[in-house]
């Protein structure tokens, strides 16, 4: 005969038992997603949705060049199922050591747990000939900045359906669904972008970095000048003297600034040429309210039509 | 042939696909999903045809190969010059399977007046080469190689297993050693010209070495430790041939030495964040296999670098503590020293920063040494950097040296990320 409190003791034990064995397995059921920038994090929880726990590691008002390879997320990609990321050699400052000291073989470059984004989307301005350090920063593999065409978001959203779909196959019906519902949204918002663009198709703008091929492409402006003299070089006086006659010239009255750059010479040659200073965001979460890939192209058009509007012809 | 196939079959899918749609909306966005999904499909195929070494062909889309163009404006400030987007994989293609290769030129030069151990007036002290690559799917492997003026040494040459079970991290071959922070520091990586007097006496340093600190071959294990609230906690065990400039000395295959490192890292709040160290050393000294020294350090660095700002602004105070314990024949030398050093970041290409080291010296610790420091540094770009360092040092021997440092980094190729 068994005493009460030892079979008590037993039973809870055994429920202890099964609640640990029940642990990770309920935690096992979401894959954990890392994406390098908001903008990737974004498109995976369009198509992960409950399925996945994403996070990301750059912010969206962060300069994704220029962030700082911290321990803790060293952490976070040591738990990671997933790891997307830009590629192009946006990331070549700080993900390499990141991903080595994660000690998490899943996401070892090569690995199945390892997605690099820009190999499913059209990538501009890939250099040809002769590429050397007199040209800036440039990225030799072409310009990193593609997720500004909706176009390429749908192409990263279906190689992510693609590759969660590889990873858990149960829910590949799921996933699909996902995919295939973010797509029709995105059509739908094209349509709505396409007719706020199109009174102002042609439009010459000048940015400070080349962040925005892609964007401007898609929605028909033309770049004609940057701040930087060359990309990731600091503006000098006599490439601002010459921005500011170039645009004086053309007639020039927009000058694109992503969040985390300095004001102070954009609005200098804003204040000699009658342009108006635009901050745009890159990336998803620059702002509070800019919480998904649908509402980013929102919010900068948002703004870009109302500064056209301001500025006049 | 395959995709070929799978290509004939989405197209004829696709009118098929459109009847069966009730709206036009939906029609377009499915006409508008199976195009995207055309276009994937056919730059997987040129990225596989590419792998063949079979050329892309021009209807091939995507990445890697031409859509469309985009001109570059004539005359337009801050424009490219030359060609542009035109695209193709051919730069990336060039290196398949190289290493990245970098090299860092380090030149520096010393004014004043130091008795006791000057630098040289002008010096290309080193030349680093450094060689970066995935040896396979389990290991990588990084080659620094030092090209002095008198000699090359292999500063750093090891392979890494990132991918071993138990969230081990292997490392083996020749490496700086993981005591305190600065020790695992490259010469060019750090804020100053200099290594702290600290350094110099309690960790091997030598008259004519610039390249001061822990370094020898060995094999490096190290595990992260679970810990509460987001606390990073990383533990490191290393094994050493137990040779390391005048620190340690193998006078037999028994004589290794041994290094262990705990780190623990913290994040206060999004731009700041808190890391604290402690370290072990043991090994053999010049008196034989009987003489051990061992070194205990303490190190502990507060970062601050706002992200929206992150370009422009920074700070970083850092203070590491040494002491050390070396046996010798007739009695024990116990020494203690340290660094404390703040920098400042004033703006997009310049930093200011001070150091004031405290050392007494390892084989007499009656004698100490200290100095006080002021760094101005310039970077043009990230690939080149300016650096003054005016230093007072007052040695043991009752002389003071006024000497004023400079220094000219400028990196060629690419140079492997540094881990924070």
């Amino acid at each position: 005969m068994i005493p009460r409190i030892v079979r008590a003791l037993i039973s809870l034990l055994a429920a202890g038992a099964l609640l640990l064995a029940a642990g990770p397995a309920a935690a096992a059921s979401k894959l954990k997603v890392m994406a390098t920038t908001e903008d990737l994090a974004a498109l995976a929880r369009e198509v992960g949705g409950d399925r996945v726990e994403v996070e990301a590691i750059a912010r969206g008002y962060q300069d994704p060049h220029y962030v700082e390879a911290k321990p803790s997320y060293i952490l976070k990609l040591n738990k990671a199922d997933l790891l997307v990321l830009v590629g192009l050699q946006l990331e070549i400052g700080w993900l390499p050591p990141l991903i080595t000291q994660s000690r998490n073989p899943r996401i070892q470059v090569g690995a199945p747990g390892y997605l690099e984004a820009s190999r499913h989307c059209e990538i501009l301005e890939i250099p040809t000939g002769e590429i050397t350090r007199a040209m800036g920063d440039v990225h030799p593999l072409g310009n990193p900045h593609y997720w500004l065409d909706p176009a390429n978001g749908r192409r990263v959203a279906d190689a992510l359906r693609q590759k969660l779909t590889e990873l858990r196959p149960a829910d590949a019906a799921y996933f699909q669904q996902r995919f295939d519902d973010f797509s029709r949204r995105l059509a739908e918002a094209e349509k709505r972008w396409d007719a706020k663009m199109a009174p102002y198709r042609g439009r010459k703008v000048v940015t400070y970095h080349r962040s925005w091929p892609n964007f401007t492409r898609r929605f028909g402006l033309d770049v004609v000048g940057f701040v930087e003299p060359k990309p990731g070089i600091p503006p000098s006086p006599s490439h601002t003297l010459e921005l500011i006659n170039y645009m004086r010239q053309e007639r020039i009255k927009l000058i694109l600034v992503e969040p985390y750059f300095d004001l102070k010479t954009p609005k200098a040659v804003a204040r000699e040429t009658g342009a108006e200073v635009v901050v745009l965001l890159p990336s998803v979460g620059g702002e509070k309210e800019v919480t998904d890939y649908l509402q980013l192209f929102d919010y900068d058009l948002e703004l870009l039509v109302a500064a056209f509007q301001r500025v006049g012809r | 042939m395959r995709w070929g196939t799978v290509l004939v079959c989405l197209l004829l899918l696709a009118p098929a696909g459109l009847t069966a749609q009730a709206t036009s909306d939906d029609v377009a966005a499915r006409l508008k999903a199976l195009e995207e999904r055309l276009r994937a499909l056919e730059a997987e195929l040129a990225a596989l045809k590419a792998a063949q070494g079979t050329p892309p062909t021009p209807a091939a889309a995507v990445a890697g190969t031409p859509i469309a163009t985009v001109a570059a404006p004539a005359g337009a400030p801050g424009g490219p010059a030359g060609q542009l987007p035109v695209y193709g994989g051919t730069t990336a293609l060039s290196k398949i399977l190289n290493p990245d290769i970098g090299v860092i030129g380090n030149f520096t030069g010393a004014v004043g007046r130091n008795r006791v151990n000057p630098l040289p007036s002008l010096s290309l002290q080193e030349s680093e080469v450094s060689l970066q690559a995935i040896v396979d799917p389990y290991a990588r492997a990084d080659f620094f190689l030092a090209f002095g003026e008198e000699g090359v040494e292999v500063e750093e040459g090891y392979v890494t297993f990132p991918a071993l079970p138990g969230g081990l991290l292997v490392k083996a071959g020749k490496f700086r050693a993981a005591f305190g922070r600065q020790n695992e520091w490259h010469n060019h990586s750090l804020p100053w010209i200099d290594r702290p007097l600290v350094a110099f006496n309690l960790l091997g340093g030598d008259i004519g070495e610039p390249d001061t600190g822990i370094k020898d071959a060995g094999v490096s294990v190290s595990r992260l430790i679970p810990a509460p609230g987001e606390l990073f906690l990383e533990a490191t065990a290393q094994v050493y041939r137990g040779d390391s400039g005048t620190l340690f000395e193998s006078s037999q295959r028994s004589d290794v030495a041994a290094v262990g490192h705990l780190r623990a890292y913290k994040d206060l709040t999004e731009d700041t964040n808190l890391e604290i160290g402690g370290s072990f050393a043991r090994g053999h000294n010049d008196f034989g296999s009987d003489f051990v020294t061992q070194a205990y350090g303490f190190d502990a660095t507060l970062r601050w670098k706002p992200l929206r700002r992150a370009r422009y602004r920074s700070f970083i105070a850092r203070t590491e503590l040494t002491w050390s314990r070396r046996r010798e024949p007739l009695d024990v030398q116990s020494a203690f020293g340290y660094f404390t050093s703040l920098d400042y970041q004033l703006g997009r290409r310049w930093f200011l920063g001070g150091r004031y080291d405290w050392s007494e010296r390892a084989e007499d610790a009656f004698l100490h040494d200290s100095s006080g420091s002021f760094v101005l540094t310039y970077w043009p770009s990230e690939f080149s950097g300016v650096r003054g360092q005016l230093r007072r040092t007052r040695y043991a021997e009752n002389s003071t040296a006024n000497e004023l440092l400079f220094q000219l980094l400028f990196t060629l190729g690419a140079h492997g990320a540094h881990p924070f």
